[in-house]
């Protein structure tokens, strides 16, 4: 494929699906999401098998910060939304109001993880260490791939932005956009998963 | 596609250069499927030589009673590493060699959907590999068993780096797999060329389609539980700890989840090569394609709701049971239809008993025989008395040395002359076919009666007068037999290599899809037009209308190719290195090899890569 695609400065109307290889990407990166569904669903099932093996730690329901998680929580949702708003841009071809609303994505998702390290800390001080029980291993097992996952896109977003100001939108960067996108919404879904099955439950015991 | 030709045409006046590489760099470099497909295929036959030679050495152990050829705790790393390293190191590789070699040759494209992404999964594998097998140089292997059940496979019982080197190795190599999986999976779906609908495609290229979902969907589900092992023996996690609240049996759950759909990622591509190679020399179109392809979905979905059969005696209460017990059972309805087809596919065609029939048609009796042994084993009840037995031994390896290796060996001597333009020498093949097929038979068979006699499996050695010492020692001769029909085909491949290329474009005369329609070995770009697909058995239909080539299906114009990357090799390098500082707790090590793998991530996301283009006209004419 042909990295030159659009003619005279026009882009096509979806810019990511252009080309044969942005739709590879676009497919390919679907799949790799359906690993990561079962990846995460694995994670899951360990945590739900062992989230009542608490030992001599704290307990769920005494540990969590309900008001801390659910501003992370509208945090990270926020942050997708800006990412919508991003996509949008660019089917648009409006290059410069996209960069703002991935700034935002960022700057959000940059919020979410410093949140996110704060409360880890607390539990380390209240004594929910990695090797306390079960219950803190799957814990931060779960919660910590995830934030990994967040770690990894703000850092994948933030090289795009970067590559936009250096590329401008191409049929080559546009599927990378687009596909960040799709990877930050997975992320923000993993989230409400963990918000309802790892605090919601936790908190009714 | 025809935007790709449009594509391919106009992008003619921005060829760029791209340096291209010659000897040892170009094999570190390149993204040709092709060549990915003889790496994949040349280290997957060192590793089968390694776990082959375990093999043996287990055998000559077992030979006579209370015999101590090897101590009791190297055989327990032997019989580790020899699980360990022909399931994840030998036969899946050797499955990749051929689903690289011949899946975008069957489809009629160009390459893979990734071709970097292909050149990474084999570079991961490849030292994920390594690292697994550093293990002996060091003296601490893995031997908690290729299931590594904790807690023996935990920090408690297992205090060495044994079974560390089996978390990160295969963490590694597990990387590779599930990109294989991906790209294949998107390769079949994009890539197929114009009129190539799916319910044309040859079957292997079906089979490897599923085994491509299966690896998707199986592969994370061991990753979650190596990183749980891991956390566990590096960081104290508590996973597995019963004394910290942590579950054993949660590891079962998570191993055969994974486990279990593994089985059929080694089994289907077989069945994909043997209806290949049945309907090529019975001269016949496969019989009951598209109950062919329904069977494969349906073993598929169904290899993934029968994993607490591994699990019969954990104690999962007898509803447990009857539940899997059932559905396992069920897995023998779609089996029974591809060996029925099978059949009848050979009935009334015009046989030719060439060394790849020979090994399709001995994979048939063979196969039914490891089939049955299962119905027999997903049986719970009477699975309180085979568990962990040689009867258990004796059927997982017809299923995958008599169904898996024997379609390995099928596919290699089918498509040997398409990889390599050489013809193997058949005599030899032949010779290859009876040593290893008798002796495969003399080693396992027997095997089923010692199980049933109540040997168990895993055992160093054993009592004389029990009723073991006469099978055992017949185990061992034919385990040797294996070894020299292996030798055997060593020597075919020297004594071909030797002699010029010799293969023709449709080397067995009757191929029948469209890797037969182009020279042997294909040129870089496979094919110079796209051929046009107007039924399933493309070229053989091509061939009964007389035409000699395939109608083209766009002009012919410069090829657009991939460049070459030394990326993927060095990104494997930094996993590889970041193992050992997690293994040994060096964290700046660790660090650093994180740091060359992202960094090379970022080298790739940064440099757009334009490639280069190939005029096939100019080629022709030089």
């Amino acid at each position: 494929m042909s990295a030159h695609g659009h003619v005279e400065g026009q882009l096509p109307h979806e810019p990511e699906k252009a080309t044969l290889e942005g739709r590879n990407k676009i497919l390919g990166f679907w799949i790799f999401l359906g690993a990561e569904v079962v990846l995460f669903g694995t994670l899951f099932s360990a945590f739900i098998a062992l989230r009542h093996q608490v030992l001599d730690g704290p307990h769920a329901s005494e540990l969590f910060e309900l008001p801390t998680v659910f501003a992370a929580t509208m945090i990270l949702l926020t942050s997708s939304l800006m990412s919508v708003f991003a996509v949008q841009a660019m089917h648009k071809n409006q290059v410069k109001s996209m960069i703002w609303w991935l700034v935002l994505t960022v700057l959000l998702g940059l919020s979410f993880l410093v949140l996110e390290i704060v409360e880890f800390n607390t539990y380390v001080s209240e004594g929910h260490r990695m090797n306390t029980s079960a219950f803190s291993s799957s814990f931060y097992t779960l919660v910590g791939f995830h934030g990994g996952h967040v770690l990894f896109g703000v850092l994948w977003i933030s090289l795009l932005i970067a590559q936009i100001f250096k590329k401008g939108l191409t049929v080559v960067t546009a599927p990378k956009i687009y596909l960040s996108a799709i990877y930050w919404h997975f992320i923000d879904v993993v989230w409400v998963f963990i918000f309802t099955v790892v605090y919601l439950m936790g908190k009714v015991g | 596609m025809a935007t790709q030709a449009a594509h391919a045409s106009h992008a003619h006046a921005h060829a760029h250069t791209v340096k291209r590489y010659k000897g040892l760099m170009d094999w570190l470099t390149t993204v040709d499927h092709k060549k990915i497909g003889i790496l994949y295929l040349l280290a997957g036959f060192i590793f089968f030589i390694v776990g082959g030679l375990e093999a043996i050495l287990i055998r000559i152990q077992l030979m006579k009673p209370m015999n101590d050829f090897v101590a009791a705790d190297t055989f327990n790393e032997l019989i580790t590493m020899h699980g360990t390293t022909m399931i994840f190191l030998a036969a899946m590789p050797m499955l990749f060699a051929l689903m690289n070699a011949v899946v975008p040759l069957q489809i009629g494209a160009r390459d893979v959907a990734f071709p970097f992404l292909n050149a990474l999964g084999f570079w991961t594998f490849f030292f994920g590999g390594v690292l697994l097998n550093i293990s002996w140089f060091v003296g601490e292997v893995p031997d908690a068993g290729w299931t590594s059940y904790v807690p023996l496979a935990g920090p408690t019982f297992n205090g060495t780096h044994g079974v560390d080197y089996y978390v990160i190795g295969l963490q590694i190599a597990g990387i590779g797999t599930l990109l294989g999986g991906i790209n294949f999976m998107a390769t079949i779906i994009n890539m197929r060329a114009p009129g190539m609908s799916f319910m044309r495609m040859p079957m292997f290229t079906w089979a490897i389609f599923v085994t491509s979902i299966l690896i998707v969907f199986a592969f994370p589900a061991l990753t979650v539980g190596l990183v749980a092992l891991m956390f566990d023996r590096l960081f104290q996690a508590n996973f597995f700890e019963t004394g910290s609240g942590g579950n054993t049996v949660l590891w079962e759950h998570v191993f055969w989840i994974f486990g279990h759909p593994e089985v059929y990622i080694l089994i289907l591509p077989a069945f994909g090569v043997i209806s290949e190679v049945v309907s090529t020399f019975s001269r016949k179109r496969l019989f009951g394609y598209s109950s062919m392809v329904f069977a494969l979905v349906l073993i598929a979905f169904l290899g993934f709701m029968v994993w607490a059969h591994h699990m019969f005696t954990t104690g999962l209460g007898p509803v447990a049971n009857a539940l899997f017990s059932i559905a396992t059972m069920l897995i023998a309805v779609p089996t029974g239809v591809k060996i029925f087809n099978w059949l009848f596919t050979l009935w009334g065609g015009s046989i030719k008993f060439t060394t790849a029939s020979l090994f399709a048609i001995g994979f048939i009796p063979t196969f039914v025989l490891g089939g049955v042994t299962g119905v027999m084993l997903a049986s719970a009840p009477a699975d309180y008395q085979y568990h962990d037995t040689y009867f258990v031994v004796a059927h997982f390896h017809y299923v995958i040395v008599g169904g898996l290796i024997l379609g390995i060996f099928a596919g290699l001597h089918y498509w040997w002359p398409k990889m390599f333009g050489r013809m193997l020498n058949e005599g030899l093949g032949k010779l290859t076919f009876w040593t290893f097929f008798i002796g495969f038979h003399l080693t396992f068979f027997v095997q089923h009666f010692l199980g049933l006699l109540g040997m168990p499996r895993r055992v160093w050695t054993y009592l004389p007068n029990q009723g073991f010492d006469t099978m055992n020692l017949i185990s061992s001769i034919g385990a040797f037999l294996m070894g020299i029909g292996t030798i055997v085909f060593v020597i075919n491949v020297i004594v071909t290599w030797a002699k010029p290329r010799n293969a023709e474009a449709d080397a067995w005369e009757d191929g029948r899809s469209l890797e037969w329609s182009i020279p042997s070995p294909p040129p870089e770009y496979n094919f110079k037009q796209l051929p046009l697909v107007r039924g399933s058995d493309a070229w053989w239909k091509e061939k009964r209308e007389g035409k000699t080539e395939m109608t083209p299906a766009e002009p012919l114009g410069p090829i657009h190719m991939p460049s070459p990357s030394i990326l993927p090799f060095i990104m494997s390098v930094g996993l590889f290195v970041a193992g050992f500082g997690f293994m040994y707790h060096i964290y700046w090590l660790a660090g650093l090899g994180i740091l060359i793998t992202f960094a090379c991530m970022f080298l790739r996301s940064v440099f757009d890569d334009h490639g280069f283009h190939i005029d096939p006209e100019e080629e022709v004419h030089a």
